[in-house]
């Protein structure tokens, strides 16, 4: 049976019979989705805006209710760009920079996330998360249109699959009852209490942190500016030992509130106390809607390998981390910028298998990053013993008057990308003198270009970019044509401070997913060819 | 004279940060206190200049009687 475990903020996959259920023998597809949420709609976009036709399975019909992710990042942003659903985003989000950090009553510590200018996008922008994940499907609808072979299919619940070598078969239970399907490759977006990981008995190993957090999402009319606040000890004594705030749209704010490991969730959760605690912080006069409240406890894990043969798992399904840093969707939607190319590849036969365990080694390599960021955090907010407690309290004494210890304030390291240092596909630095933030493995930052920006002439495919040296109009190498862009170096000069430096000129291979694979100071097709195979994991 | 450094000057801040705790999983309260006594010694002697290891208490003893005040 068909059970509901939430209600739903939007429908957006309402059930229809597919003709894979009239089929007498299983249907085979190249690619199928388990879950449709963020992460398994970004994965289907990337996928299908490629061509390559995919069937995305949810137990289902849309987005469920509560605000849950609402920190989406620049990184984030430039994906859906990408994909072409980023407008509504910035439209409805709420823009963000600026963080401030109390310890009591005082301010110890302010931040701001893009203090640089010459982005298309802000650092970050607040959204529930059904918006996202409508916006996304809304994005799906309209490449349909245009006739990108996406399948999105609610309430179709995997119920058990058998993995081959060469292959994967499902089996989907639907309220008209169960049918069968085959697919060359399953992809696992099902969350992080995956299903899919149970069924096929993998490990999701890590730390269990002991403390609770009260989210409460409330309307009310304040004078709160557009920023991230975070209490340490709040004077609010009666809320919690930390306490979060963060504005979303339609005048909603989200609360969190650091309330203890041993709670009663029941107790916790009744209006009154969930009230009693924002009064505490609010104080009498301001008139406040409850919208939403949940109760969380949270990990710090990942499953020791993303890829098992046929089967690759991406986002919360993989890999999990506190909420302090919003590196959960934001990270699961990197794993889909690193996946989306690779499998394409793969599946059009441009590259060797192999290719995917490198999705394996970067995002690991990257979730592990995330974990340590927001492990840390997670130390720092709730110390684990009185030692602790002690320093952490003392580097906020000293913050006040001290720039070194503001440093060490950490209330959460918030998600940027990661840079795949040292790892497989990229070639050696051979342009030491450019800034170490192009290098090979790092994500290209944006900067003016023309009327627009850079990032929207980069991805999808490789791109050749040349600053200040010529390179031909075209180059295909292996029968993979590059996108060749050469740009002038004198109109802006973010673009030359990023991407040149001290280096007079640069020629940049940058991968589909706008993370630079090699550079040099000239064009060499000699090399590019060996750097093109690398990235594509071909010869060794 | 010699300035105490109270501006960013140690790289990876977060690293450095984690192994202090780190170094202190295990032990009692009192062990900890005893490691941290010896770990000031090793850090003043290090340092050596009289007029630095003053500011450094004076700037000590300041943010603890700010916290008095708040």
């Amino acid at each position: 049976m068909l059970q509901d475990r939430y209600s739903l903020a939007f429908t957006l996959y309402p059930y229809q019979r597919s003709a894979d259920q009239d089929s007498a023998a299983p249907v085979h597809h190249p690619v199928v989705i388990m879950g449709g949420g963020p992460i398994g709609i970004a994965t289907a976009l990337d996928l299908g805006l490629q061509g390559i036709p995919v069937v995305v399975l949810d137990d289902h019909e849309g987005a469920g209710v509560g605000s849950r992710a609402i920190c989406f990042s620049k990184r984030t942003l430039e994906i859906a760009h990408r994909y072409g659903f980023s407008e509504p985003l910035l439209d409805k989000g709420v823009v963000w920079n600026l963080g401030k950090v109390f310890h009591r009553d005082s301010k110890v510590y302010e931040f701001n996330l893009l203090p640089e200018s010459g982005h298309r996008f802000p650092a970050f922008i607040n959204m529930q998360q059904p918006y996202f994940e409508k916006y996304q499907v809304d994005r799906v609808r309209q490449a349909q249109a245009e006739g990108a072979p996406i399948d999105l299919r609610g309430k179709n619940r995997v119920q058990s699959v058998e993995v081959h070598d060469d292959h994967v078969d499902l089996t989907i239970e639907t309220p008209e009852g169960p049918y069968q399907i085959s697919t060359d490759w399953l992809i696992g977006c099902d969350g992080a209490s995956s299903p899919l990981r149970k069924m096929l008995n993998l490990d999701f190993e890590g730390r269990v942190f002991q403390d609770s957090f009260l989210i409460a999402d409330i309307k009310m009319e304040a004078e709160f500016p557009t920023e991230r606040w975070f209490w340490f000890e709040p004077s609010f004594k009666n809320s919690g030992a930390s306490a979060l705030l963060h504005k979303q749209p339609d005048g909603v704010w989200r609360i969190d509130f650091q309330i203890g490991w041993n709670v009663d969730r029941q107790e916790e959760l009744k209006e009154e106390n969930v009230r009693r605690r924002l009064k505490a912080m609010l104080g009498d006069k301001i008139d406040f809607e409850l919208v939403w409240t949940s109760i969380y406890t949270f990990q710090c894990r990942r499953m020791k390998s993303f890829r098992h043969g046929r089967v690759l798992f991406a986002g919360d399904s993989a890999h999990q981390v506190s909420p302090f840093g919003a590196r959960g969707a934001n990270s699961g939607l990197q794993d889909v910028d690193n996946l989306g190319w690779k499998l394409g590849m793969v599946v059009r036969g441009t590259a060797p298998d192999r290719l995917l365990d490198s999705y394996n080694e970067e995002r690991v390599f990257a979730a592990d990053e995330n974990i340590l960021n927001s492990t840390r955090s997670t130390d720092f907010i709730t110390p684990k013993s009185k030692l602790s407690h002690l320093f952490r309290n003392a580097v906020l004494d000293l913050a006040a008057n001290h720039s070194f210890a503001r440093q060490m304030v950490n209330s959460g390291r918030l998600s940027a990308p990661c840079t795949y240092d040292g790892l497989s596909l990229n070639s050696p630095d051979k342009l030491p003198d450019a800034p170490a933030r192009t290098r090979p493995g790092a994500t290209c930052p944006d900067a003016p270009v023309g009327d627009g920006y850079l990032l929207d002439h980069l991805g999808g495919g490789f791109t050749l970019l040349a600053l200040g040296t010529e390179i031909p109009e075209s180059v295909t190498i292996d029968g993979i044509g590059l996108t060749c862009l050469s740009l002038p170096t004198d109109a802006d000069q973010s673009l030359a401070a990023r991407y040149l430096g001290a280096a007079p000129s640069a020629v940049y291979l940058i991968r589909p997913d706008q993370h630079v694979a090699a550079r040099w100071p000239t064009f060499d097709e000699t090399e590019i060819t060996a750097a093109l195979r690398k990235a594509c994991a071909k010869g060794n | 004279m010699t300035q105490l450094i109270t501006t960013p000057n140690i790289p990876d801040a977060d690293g450095f940060y984690a192994e202090l705790i780190a170094l202190h999983d295990g032990l009692t309260d009192d062990e900890s206190a005893a490691l941290n006594a010896r770990l000031i010694l090793l850090l003043c002697n290090h340092i050596g200049d009289r007029a630095v290891l003053a500011q450094a208490m004076a700037q000590a003893i300041a943010a603890h009687t700010n916290r008095d005040q708040k």
